[in-house]
C-alpha cells in the first residue's frame, strides 16, 4: 500500500511538476477501496520522493474480489498492506496525466529517461520480480519478508528497489501493468476493456517483454480469449522484432513445442478403456466416477451404447459433466444420465448394468474403505463386466518431474505396484464371482511396465455374491 | 338399516349411474378429504368438471393421489360413475399394489329416481340414453364384482335404503395396536412341547394342566402375553401337545399366534386339499390318526383362523412367520400373506433344492421392530432392528423367546434332535455394514427425539462427498461435534463479545447455573477409543477425528495417541463397564492440523503488514518533519501497525511445532457416550471431573479444563465470571464456552436455550474479524452481526448430535446412527457467516 518515486535528476524538486502534485502539500485521492495519499517525505534539489500510500477502508476489504480460497480470506487478508491491483489503480489515478507521458509544465523532462528510483516495501511474487522488471532495464534490490515465526521460511513478498534510467510515464506503466501480475490476482472483475487498458499501457515494451505471454495471461485472468485478442494486437507492435517466440506461460505451463505426454496418455488410457468395454460387449454401462465426463463423451458418440449413466459424488463435477455434455446432439443427450452417489455405498440405481468403468477412481479412495467400494460396485450394482485403471507406481521413475516418492496427484491416497492391483483384483474377482484380466495402457517399459494398468473383470454367471 | 363394514384401510369404489346420489352419499358418510371426486379432478385438470375429453387425465391424477393416500394408510373413497368394468378394473389395480382391500358400495338405484335428478340439475346434462347405457353396464357388471376383486360388495337399490344406510369402520384382524404387551415373542416351536414348557416356565409363566397332566393353557403374573411366531407343528414330537397348550392360551386371552407356512399347509390337508406330505408334515398326520376326529377338527379351525402378521404396541412392534417389509406391515392382500409365511425368495434355489431367500432384512429401514422365525439361526442377531427367533429347536438346536421391550434374549437347548435338517443352519443374516445411498441423501427429515430436523437435498449432497471421499470409515463416526454460536454482541467498549451477554443469554432462558469453560485454542477432535484394538468392527484402536469426519493423521500418530487415551481412560473404562469411550476434546495446538493454513493465509498477512507499515510510517515521518500535516494519517498508521503486530502474536501463540506425540495436547471434555450409553444428560460436573482424572493419569499429554460455575441470576457471580474471563484472555486465552451445568441434553427434552456459548477474547478475534477489527468505526460497524442463523443451525446440530449418542446407546444399525451423522454434515455446509 506504498510506493515511493524517487529521482536524483536535478532539479529533483521537478518530480512534483511531472506528477502534478506540489511537493509541500499533502493530498488525498479517492478510490473505490479507500483514500490515496500523496505527499513528499523528501524534497531537495538533488534528490526529491513521491510518496503514494493507499488507505483501504476496512469496509471495503470484504467486498473485493480474491480471498474466497478459505473461510476467513475475505477479512483476514493482505489487501491493506501488499501492492497490489488496488494500489496499481491508485496509482493510476494519483499520476493520471504522468502515466499518459503528458506534462504542461515540464513536456521536455517528460519524453526525457531520467534517474529514477522505486520503492515498494511489501511487493508479492517477490521471486518475479527480477524477471519481470529486468529485462526492462531495472535494476532490481529484493529483500524478502520472512514469515514469522523465521522457521517458517520468507513470505511471498519482498521489499522491492528499482533503479534505473526511463522517463517516468516508462516506469508508472510498468507499475501499473506488473503489480497486479505480480500479486497474481486482481481485486476486480476482468472485462474486455482491460485488454485495451494492458494494450495502452504495455505500449513499447510489453509486445517484445520475455515474459510477455505470462504477463497477458495474469493481468488479464486467464481468460483465453482476452489472451487472444491481447497477443494479435501486441504482435502488430511495430517494436515486435521476432514474430515466431514461442507463445505459452513459460512459468505456469511447459512450452507448447514438446508434446505432454500426460495428455497422450490420458487419451491411450481412454482409447484402452473403451477397447475393453467394447470386448465386453455391453450396452448399457456405468461410467463410475466419471468426473466431469471425459468418457462420457465417447460413449454418447458410439450408438452400441444404448444407456450410459455418469455417477460421481462431486457436484461439481456433475456440474461441469452437464455443460460438456450440452453439446451433444439430443438424440445422443438422451443416452446419457447423470447421477451423484458414492462408490462406497450401495445404489440400488446402478443395479442391473451390463458393464462398468473406473477409470483413475480407485486410488482417490482410502485404501481402508476399498472393501465397500469393492462390495458395492461388485457386490451390489454387480455388472456383467468391470474395467478398472490406475496408475502403475513402478512407473513414477520414469518421470524425471516427479519427487522420488511422490504421486502423480495430490488427491491420489495410494498408487499400486503391478503386483499390488493384481494381488487386489484377483481377491475381489475370487470374492464376488468374477474372472479377471489384465492390460497395459501405454508404452510398456521393459523394466517397470506401461504407466497405467487396467484390469478387466468379467462375471461368472450362476456364481452368487 | 343397512350397516357397510368398511375396513379402516381400504379403497371404496362408489359405483352408480348420474344422478344416484353418489356424491351426497360420499359427503354424508365420509370426511370431504377422504373422497376423491372424477369431476374435482376434471376441473382440476381442464378448469371443467363435466369436460369429458379431460377425462383420461383427470383418472390418471384420480389414481395417482389414491395411490398416495393410500401408501400412506389413508381409506380413500373414489366417488366416479365406475360402471364400466375397465374403471372398476384401474381401482383394484391401485388397491392390489398397496396392498388394501377394494370395497364396492353400489348405489343401483331405479332409473326414473336417477333421471329425475339429473334433469333437475341445471349445470349439466345427461341424456337419458347415456344413463341407460350407464345402467345396463352397471347391470351387467353387479354379480360380477367380487369375481373383479372386490372384498366386500354393497348393493344399495333404494332410496330409502340409501338413507338408511350406516357406515362402520372394522379394524383389520392384524392391527392389535392396542396391545401394549409386555410380549415374550416365541420361535418356531414344531411339536417340542417339552421345550416349550420349560421356556414358559423359565419365562415366569405357570402352566394350566388338565386332569392328565397335560398343558391346556398358561399364564404370566405380571400379565405378559406370549406371541407365537408360527410353525407350532409338524417335524417335533408332540404338535397336538403343543396346539392345545398355544390354544389354551390364545383362547385365554394370554397369547397370540401368527400363522406359520406349516399351519398353512396343515389347514390345507385338512382340508382335504391336495398337497405334498413331506417337511414334517407326515409326523403330524401320524400323531393326529390316534387323537379324537373333534379334537383335530378343533386344530384343523385354529390352523385356519390364524392371521399372518400382528402389528403391536401402538405399530412399535411386528411380529410374523418370515419376517415382513415395512410397506406390507398392517396390510392385507395375497402377496403380504405370502410374504409373511415363506418370507421373500430370489426366485432360484440352492443346492439342497430349497429356495433361496432375499435377504429382506438387511434392507429394512422401517421404524417397527420386526421379530420373526422361519430360518432356523445358530444365535439370534439384531439386524436393523429386526430379530429372527428361530433357533432351530427341533433341529436339535433352542427354543427361543425374545423379552419386549425389555429385548432380552432367552433360550432352552432342544432335549435331542427330533428331525434331520435338510440343509445346515443358516448363518444369522449380518449386518450389512455396506451403507445404502439412499439413506443419506435427498431432503431428508430426521426425527431426532428432541424434535425434527430437515435437511436438504443440496447440503446432503454436499455431505456425501466429504463422507465418502475423506471421512473415517463410517463405523468409527457415531458421532460429529455441533456447530457453537457465539453470545450476543456486547456495547462494551472496545469488546465485539464479553462475558456478561452470555450470562445474559442464558438467565434470558431461564437457565441459573452455568459452566464457564477454557476454550482451548486447537482444533476440535473426537476421540473415539476401545478398550482393546478389538473393540470394534474395524481392528484397532478406534478413531481421532475432526469435526468433519476427518482422521487428523495419516502417519500413525492417531493411533499412537489413542494407545495413550486408552491407558489414561482405564479407570473410565472400568467405571462405565465398557469396551470404548467417546470423548469431546480439542487437540492443540492449533497448528497440528492447520499448519499450512497458517502458514499459507495468516502468517503471510503479518508479514506483509510488518514490511509496510514500518515503512509507511517512517516515510510520514521524513514528511512530518519536513512540515507536513499528517498527524492524522501517522496516528491511524501507528494503531494499525500495534493491530498487526498483536495479530501476528496470536496466531503464533496457537503454533508450535510437533513430532508425532511430541508436543501434542489432547484436552478432552465430555465423554458423550460408551457401551451401552448416552453420558450427554450428565451434569458438567461429572464430565469435567472425568476429564481431569484422565489429564491426571498422563499430563503429558492430556490437559485439563480449567473452569467457573456462574449463577446468572447473581451479580456478583456474574462479576466473577467476567473477571475470570478477563483475566483467562488477558493471558492469552481464546475465551471461554458457558454451558448449562446440568449438561447437553434438557431433563425434559425441551428447547432451553444453547447447548453452549462461547465467547470469545479481544486478541483472539482478531485472526477471525482482521487484524484492524478494534478500531472503533469497525467494531461499531461488526456490532450489527446477525445471530440468529448461527444460533438456529448450532440448535439442529445439536439435536442430531444427541440423537445420534441415543441411536449410539440403543444398538441401533449403522444406518440409523450414520444418517444423523450425515445430517449434521449436511447442516455444516449451510451457508452461515463464518466469523460466528
Amino acid at each position: 500500500m506504498l510506493l515511493t518515486i524517487t529521482t536524483t535528476h536535478a532539479p529533483a524538486t521537478d518530480l512534483g511538476y511531472l506528477l502534478v502534485k506540489h511537493p509541500d502539500r499533502v493530498h488525498t485521492v479517492t478510490t473505490s477501496v479507500g483514500t490515496a495519499h500523496v505527499f513528499f517525505p523528501a524534497a531537495e534539489e538533488h534528490r526529491c520522493t513521491a510518496a503514494l500510500l493507499l488507505e483501504v477502508a476496512p469496509e471495503k476489504l470484504a467486498g473485493l474480489r480474491g480471498g474466497d480460497h478459505f473461510a476467513l480470506g475475505r477479512y483476514v487478508n493482505d489487501r491493506p498492506y501488499a501492492a497490489t491491483s488496488l494500489l496499481a489503480v491508485a496509482l493510476a489515478k494519483a499520476y493520471s496525466s504522468a502515466l499518459r507521458g503528458v506534462s504542461k509544465d515540464r513536456p521536455e523532462l517528460a519524453a526525457t529517461a531520467i534517474p529514477l528510483e522505486i520503492g515498494v516495501p511489501a511487493l508479492p511474487g517477490h521471486p518475479l520480480v527480477e524477471r519481470l522488471f529486468g529485462p526492462l532495464g531495472w535494476d532490481v534490490t529484493v529483500r524478502p519478508v520472512p514469515l514469522a515465526p523465521e522457521s517458517w521460511g520468507d513470505s511471498r513478498y519482498g521489499t522491492v528497489t528499482l533503479r534505473g534510467t526511463h522517463r517516468l510515464a516508462d516506469a508508472l506503466n510498468h507499475l501499473y501493468v506488473l503489480l497486479p501480475v505480480l500479486d497474481g490476482g486482481k481485486h476486480y472483475w476482468v472485462g474486455p476493456d482491460e485488454v485495451d487498458k494492458l494494450i495502452r499501457a504495455g505500449t513499447g515494451w510489453l509486445a517484445t517483454h520475455p515474459d510477455r505471454a505470462l504477463i497477458t495471461d495474469r493481468y488479464l485472468a486467464h481468460q483465453r480469449a482476452f489472451t487472444r485478442t491481447a497477443n494479435r494486437l501486441l504482435d502488430d507492435d511495430p517494436d515486435l522484432l521476432d514474430p515466431d517466440r514461442p507463445a505459452g506461460d513459460q512459468l505456469d505451463a511447459p512450452p507448447a513445442d514438446t508434446p505432454d505426454p500426460v495428455v497422450r496418455l490420458g487419451e491411450r488410457r481412454r482409447d484402452a478403456v473403451l477397447a475393453a468395454l467394447a470386448d465386453t460387449g455391453a450396452s448399457r454401462v456405468l461410467d463410475l466416477g466419471c468426473g466431469s465426463g471425459v468418457l462420457l463423451g465417447a460413449l454418447a458418440a458410439d450408438p452400441r451404447y444404448t444407456e450410459v449413466v455418469g455417477a460421481d459424488v462431486s457436484a461439481s463435477a456433475l456440474a461441469a459433466a452437464e455443460r460438456r455434455l450440452e453439446r451433444l446432439a439430443d438424440r445422443q443427450r438422451a443416452r446419457i444420465t447423470l447421477r451423484q452417489t458414492a462408490l462406497t455405498y450401495a445404489d440400488a440405481r446402478l443395479t442391473g448394468y451390463d458393464a462398468a468403468v473406473l477409470m483413475e477412481v480407485v486410488e482417490h479412495v482410502d485404501e481402508s474403505r476399498l472393501p465397500a467400494l469393492a462390495r458395492a460396485v461388485f457386490g451390489s450394482a454387480r455388472p456383467g463386466a468391470v474395467v478398472v485403471t490406475t496408475p502403475n507406481v513402478e512407473y513414477n521413475v520414469r518421470y524425471p518431474a516427479l519427487a522420488a516418492g511422490t504421486m502423480r496427484h495430490t488427491d491420489h491416497r495410494f498408487e499400486w505396484t503391478r503386483a499390488e492391483f493384481a494381488d487386489w483384483a484377483t481377491r475381489v474377482a475370487e470374492s464376488y464371482g468374477y474372472t479377471v484380466v489384465f492390460r497395459p495402457v501405454g508404452d510398456e517399459d521393459p523394466e517397470v511396465g506401461a504407466p497405467t494398468q487396467l484390469a478387466l473383470f468379467t462375471r461368472v454367471e450362476g456364481v452368487a455374491a | 338399516m343397512t350397516e357397510i363394514a368398511v375396513p379402516d384401510l381400504a379403497l371404496v369404489a362408489l359405483v352408480g349411474v348420474s344422478g344416484s346420489g353418489k356424491s351426497t352419499f360420499a359427503r354424508t358418510h365420509f370426511r370431504p378429504t377422504q373422497v376423491l371426486s372424477s369431476d374435482a379432478f376434471r376441473a382440476m385438470v381442464a378448469d371443467d368438471e363435466n369436460d369429458q375429453s379431460a377425462s383420461a387425465a383427470a383418472f390418471d391424477a384420480l389414481h395417482h393421489v389414491a395411490g398416495l393416500r393410500l401408501r400412506a394408510g389413508r381409506l380413500t373413497v373414489v366417488d366416479a360413475t365406475n360402471t364400466q368394468r375397465y374403471a372398476r378394473a384401474e381401482l383394484v389395480r391401485v388397491a392390489r399394489e398397496h396392498d388394501v382391500l377394494p370395497v364396492a358400495i353400489v348405489l343401483d338405484l331405479p332409473e326414473q329416481v336417477c333421471a329425475e335428478r339429473t334433469e333437475a340439475r341445471s349445470d349439466r346434462h345427461v341424456s337419458r340414453r347415456v344413463l341407460r347405457r350407464q345402467r345396463d353396464e352397471l347391470r351387467r357388471g353387479l354379480r360380477g364384482l367380487r369375481r373383479e376383486g372386490f372384498r366386500k360388495v354393497y348393493v344399495l337399490s333404494t332410496p330409502e335404503e340409501v338413507d338408511a344406510a350406516v357406515v362402520t369402520y372394522e379394524k383389520q384382524y392384524n392391527d392389535r395396536r392396542e396391545l401394549t404387551g409386555p410380549f415374550d415373542i416365541v420361535g418356531d416351536v414344531h411339536g417340542c412341547r417339552a421345550e416349550l414348557e420349560s421356556l414358559l416356565t423359565g419365562l415366569g409363566w405357570r402352566i394350566d394342566r388338565d386332569a392328565d397332566g397335560a398343558a391346556v393353557g398358561a399364564s404370566h403374573p405380571a400379565g405378559r402375553t406370549a406371541v407365537f411366531v408360527g410353525d407350532l407343528v409338524d417335524r417335533g414330537p408332540d404338535t397336538p401337545g403343543v396346539l392345545r397348550l398355544v390354544m389354551g392360551m390364545v383362547a385365554a386371552g394370554t397369547a397370540l399366534s401368527v400363522c406359520g407356512n406349516h399351519e398353512q399347509k396343515l389347514a390345507r390337508k385338512l382340508a382335504g386339499r391336495d398337497v405334498t406330505v413331506r417337511h414334517g408334515l407326515e409326523t403330524t398326520l401320524a400323531q393326529f390318526e390316534k387323537l379324537d376326529p373333534v379334537a383335530v377338527q378343533g386344530f384343523h379351525e385354529f390352523c385356519d383362523g390364524l392371521v399372518s402378521h400382528y402389528v403391536l404396541d401402538g405399530g412399535r412392534l411386528v411380529v410374523a412367520h418370515a419376517g415382513l417389509k415395512e410397506e406390507y406391515q398392517g396390510r392385507s392382500s395375497a402377496r403380504v400373506r405370502s410374504f409373511c409365511l415363506y418370507g421373500e425368495t430370489t426366485g432360484e434355489t440352492d443346492e439342497y433344492g430349497l429356495p433361496v431367500r432375499y435377504p429382506w432384512a438387511a434392507d429394512y429401514r422401517g421404524d417397527a421392530t420386526v421379530v420373526y422365525g422361519h430360518t432356523p439361526v445358530p444365535e439370534p442377531e439384531w439386524l436393523n432392528d429386526t430379530l429372527c427367533v428361530d433357533t432351530g429347536c427341533v433341529f436339535g438346536g433352542s427354543l427361543t423367546a425374545l423379552r419386549y421391550p425389555e429385548r432380552e434374549i432367552v433360550s432352552v437347548p432342544a432335549e435331542r434332535v427330533w428331525y434331520e435338517p435338510v440343509r445346515p443352519l443358516a448363518p444369522p443374516p449380518r449386518e450389512d455394514d455396506l451403507l445404502d445411498v439412499a439413506d443419506v441423501t435427498g431432503r431428508r427429515r430426521i426425527d431426532t427425539g428432541y424434535g425434527a430436523v430437515t435437511v436438504g437435498a443440496e447440503e446432503s449432497a454436499a455431505a456425501l462427498e466429504v463422507l465418502s471421499r475423506f471421512a473415517v470409515d463410517p463405523r468409527l463416526l457415531p458421532w460429529l461435534p455441533p456447530t457453537m454460536a457465539p453470545c450476543s454482541t456486547s456495547t462494551v467498549d472496545g469488546y465485539l463479545e464479553y462475558p456478561t451477554e452470555a450470562f445474559e443469554d442464558y438467565r434470558k432462558a431461564g437457565v441459573t447455573r452455568v459452566v464457564c469453560e477454557e476454550k482451548h485454542m486447537g482444533s476440535r477432535a473426537v476421540v473415539l477409543v476401545g478398550r482393546d484394538d478389538d473393540a470394534f468392527p474395524v481392528p484397532g484402536p478406534g478413531a481421532l477425528y475432526t469435526r468433519t469426519g476427518r482422521s487428523f493423521f495419516t502417519d500413525g500418530t492417531g493411533e499412537a495417541l489413542l494407545r495413550r487415551v486408552r491407558a489414561a481412560a482405564a479407570g473410565l473404562f472400568e467405571e462405565l463397564s465398557t469396551r470404548w469411550l467417546l470423548l469431546d476434546a480439542e487437540l492443540l495446538p492449533w497448528s497440528a492440523k492447520a499448519g499450512q493454513l497458517i502458514r499459507d493465509e495468516y502468517a503471510p498477512v503479518a508479514a506483509a503488514a510488518g514490511a509496510a507499515l514500518p515503512a509507511a510510517l517512517s516515510t510520514v515521518d521524513a514528511a512530518v518533519a519536513r512540515g507536513l500535516d499528517l498527524g492524522a494519517l501517522r496516528d491511524r498508521l501507528a494503531a494499525r501497525a500495534a493491530s498487526a503486530a498483536a495479530y501476528a502474536e496470536v496466531y503464533q501463540r496457537y503454533s508450535w511445532p510437533t513430532d508425532g506425540l511430541t508436543g501434542l495436547r489432547l484436552a478432552p471434555f465430555a465423554v458423550l457416550a460408551s457401551e451401552g450409553a448416552s453420558h450427554a444428560g450428565r451434569d458438567h460436573g461429572w464430565q469435567l471431573d472425568r476429564a481431569d482424572r484422565l489429564a491426571a493419569a498422563d499430563p503429558e499429554l492430556i490437559a485439563s479444563t480449567r473452569r467457573i460455575v456462574v449463577d446468572t441470576t447473581d451479580p456478583d457471580s456474574v462479576r466473577a465470571g467476567t473477571d475470570w474471563w478477563l483475566a483467562l484472555t488477558a493471558a492469552g486465552g481464546e475465551g471461554m464456552v458457558v454451558k448449562p451445568y446440568h449438561g447437553l441434553s434438557t431433563p425434559d427434552g425441551g428447547r432451553q436455550g444453547q447447548p453452549g456459548i462461547k465467547c470469545r477474547g479481544r486478541e483472539y478475534l482478531r485472526i477471525i474479524y482482521g487484524p484492524d477489527y478494534t478500531e472503533p468505526a469497525t467494531l461499531a460497524r461488526l456490532r450489527d452481526r446477525k445471530l440468529g442463523r448461527k444460533r438456529s443451525l448450532a440448535w439442529r446440530e445439536h439435536v442430531l448430535g444427541l440423537a445420534a449418542l441415543d441411536r449410539l446407546a440403543a444398538g441401533a444399525p449403522l444406518y440409523r446412527v450414520h444418517e444423523v451423522v450425515a445430517a449434521i454434515l449436511a447442516c455444516e455446509s449451510e451457508p452461515v457467516d463464518p466469523r460466528l
